[in-house]
């Protein structure tokens, strides 16, 4: 827990979320989830940082802004071990596990070329199955399941 | 809010039971003016023979009438329109729709549109509920009983939707089930997974000879080109399975074969004049259950 804290006092930021423990290669994947592309806020993104319990990780700080849990835990789909760090007056004030959402909306495509999902303007809609540690995710509309990692 | 009837699962065993018993009813007395004044579209999108004027033909003798179309191109959808404004549109005019679309998944978000019941008569390869109730009650008129029966599917038991739904249903009564198939074409590792789980008994066989005697049911599928991406494919597997009337001489009296229709080559016409040829037939209790659904699904049955 040490190592995180100082990390933190690195990068000094003031008031926001850090995300940390996100798998290296995932980090894009995030913030493509979280729709941190384009917004105005001050990111600092970290990527392949030594990581004792997992190799290499991924991190990403956002200043002035704070998720609800809904937001949080679409993360999981992707970093189910991230801890999610709320910043205020450059303390950890709270540190959260990511909860596995039971469905998602609006996020991720189905992989059947021939769901309605694919070919007209519908918002996707999943089940998520944890089973064996995989995660695949049925589809409402077509009820074919999509491997995760073929999905992102 | 309405109910609809998309895929098998959204019908508890209770209500598969009342369909099948109001289904009875119908093929008793098939002529019944109970939705007199009710109007009822039916949108197929996709080609269809059996589904669609059994479908026509069971709104007809509710006494409701039909509006509709057999094909979309002389419709507003090959102006681009979309499934969500057409579904709109429709619903505002009828009190039920009935539709068929390529798409998978369509079906379900027409009945998220809809401001009337919708029921899917096919929705590319996944779900055909109609027909897997009336492959039910076919199996129930002929056994006298859904429990405890030995139903050995053979052909296409990878692509065919209508094997794996009923396998769904057929789970509510404690079957046993052989599974008859080429090597390419063996029953999905999800619907196995589904039986295991539920602790229902299966086996696998290549050999169309193997299970002819022992089982209640032979329900026979068409090898369906139109799945296939590789032609070769196709080819190899086209005609692996021919049943002819010779081969049914140690069936068991009461086995009954069934078949989706249409046929190509996998059941010869000399079976059709044999005791244990019943898809004719089957076809016809298409229309029963179809009024069964449509008058359950409006509240009048």
């Amino acid at each position: 827990m040490e190592s995180i804290n100082k990390e933190l006092k690195v990068s000094a930021l003031e008031n926001g979320t850090v995300l940390d423990h996100i798998p290296a290669e995932n980090v894009y994947k995030a913030l493509d989830i979280l729709n941190l592309r384009g917004i105005c806020n001050q990111i600092t993104i970290g990527i392949n940082l030594n990581s004792k319990l997992y190799g290499k990780k991924g991190i990403i700080k956002i200043a002035d802004r704070f998720f609800e849990d809904d937001e949080l835990n679409r993360l999981a789909l992707i970093a189910p071990h991230a801890t999610v760090n709320i910043i205020k007056n450059f303390q950890v004030v709270k540190k959260k596990k990511l909860v596995m959402p039971e469905e998602i909306e609006g996020i991720a495509k189905c992989m059947n070329p021939k769901c309605i999902t694919n070919h007209q303007p519908v918002r996707t809609r999943f089940t998520v199955i944890e089973e064996n540690n995989e995660i695949s995710l049925l589809c409402h509309y077509c009820e074919k399941r999509s491997d995760i990692k073929k999905i992102y | 809010m309405n109910k609809s009837l998309i895929s098998i699962q959204d019908f508890t065993k209770d209500e598969i039971l009342h369909i099948l018993e109001t289904a009875r009813e119908f093929e008793k007395n098939r002529t019944q003016n109970i939705l007199e004044g009710k109007v009822i579209a039916c949108i197929f999108f996709e080609p269809s023979t059996r589904t669609r004027l059994s479908f026509e033909t069971a709104v007809n003798r509710l006494g409701a009438k039909v509006i509709g179309f057999s094909d979309a191109s002389n419709t507003s959808v090959s102006k681009g329109e979309t499934l969500k404004d057409t579904i709109k549109m429709v619903s505002n005019y009828v009190d039920m729709i009935i539709m068929r679309h390529p798409l998978e998944g369509s079906s379900r978000y027409a009945s998220e549109i809809s401001s009337v019941p919708v029921v899917n008569a096919g929705d590319g390869a996944n779900q055909h509920p109609s027909q897997t109730l009336l492959d039910l009650y076919s199996i129930m008129q002929t056994q006298g009983r859904l429990e405890g029966l030995s139903i050995n599917m053979v052909g296409d038991l990878k692509y065919g939707r209508t094997t794996h739904s009923l396998l769904q249903a057929m789970s509510h009564f404690n079957p046993e089930f052989v599974f008859t198939s080429p090597d390419s074409l063996k029953m999905p590792v999800e619907y196995k997974d589904f039986l295991r789980k539920k602790g229902i008994r299966y086996s696998e066989t290549a050999s169309l000879e193997e299970h002819l005697d022992d089982c209640d049911i032979l329900y026979m599928t068409r090898v369906q080109q139109e799945r296939f991406t590789d032609p070769m494919e196709y080819e190899k597997v086209k005609g692996v399975y021919r049943l002819e009337a010779s081969m049914l001489k140690n069936v068991r009296p009461n086995m009954k074969i069934l078949h989706p229709l249409p046929r190509v080559c996998e059941i010869d016409q000399d079976v059709d004049d044999t005791p244990y040829a019943y898809y004719f037939k089957q076809a016809e209790n298409g229309l029963y259950v179809r009024m069964a659904i449509i008058s359950y699904l409006l509240g009048y049955r």
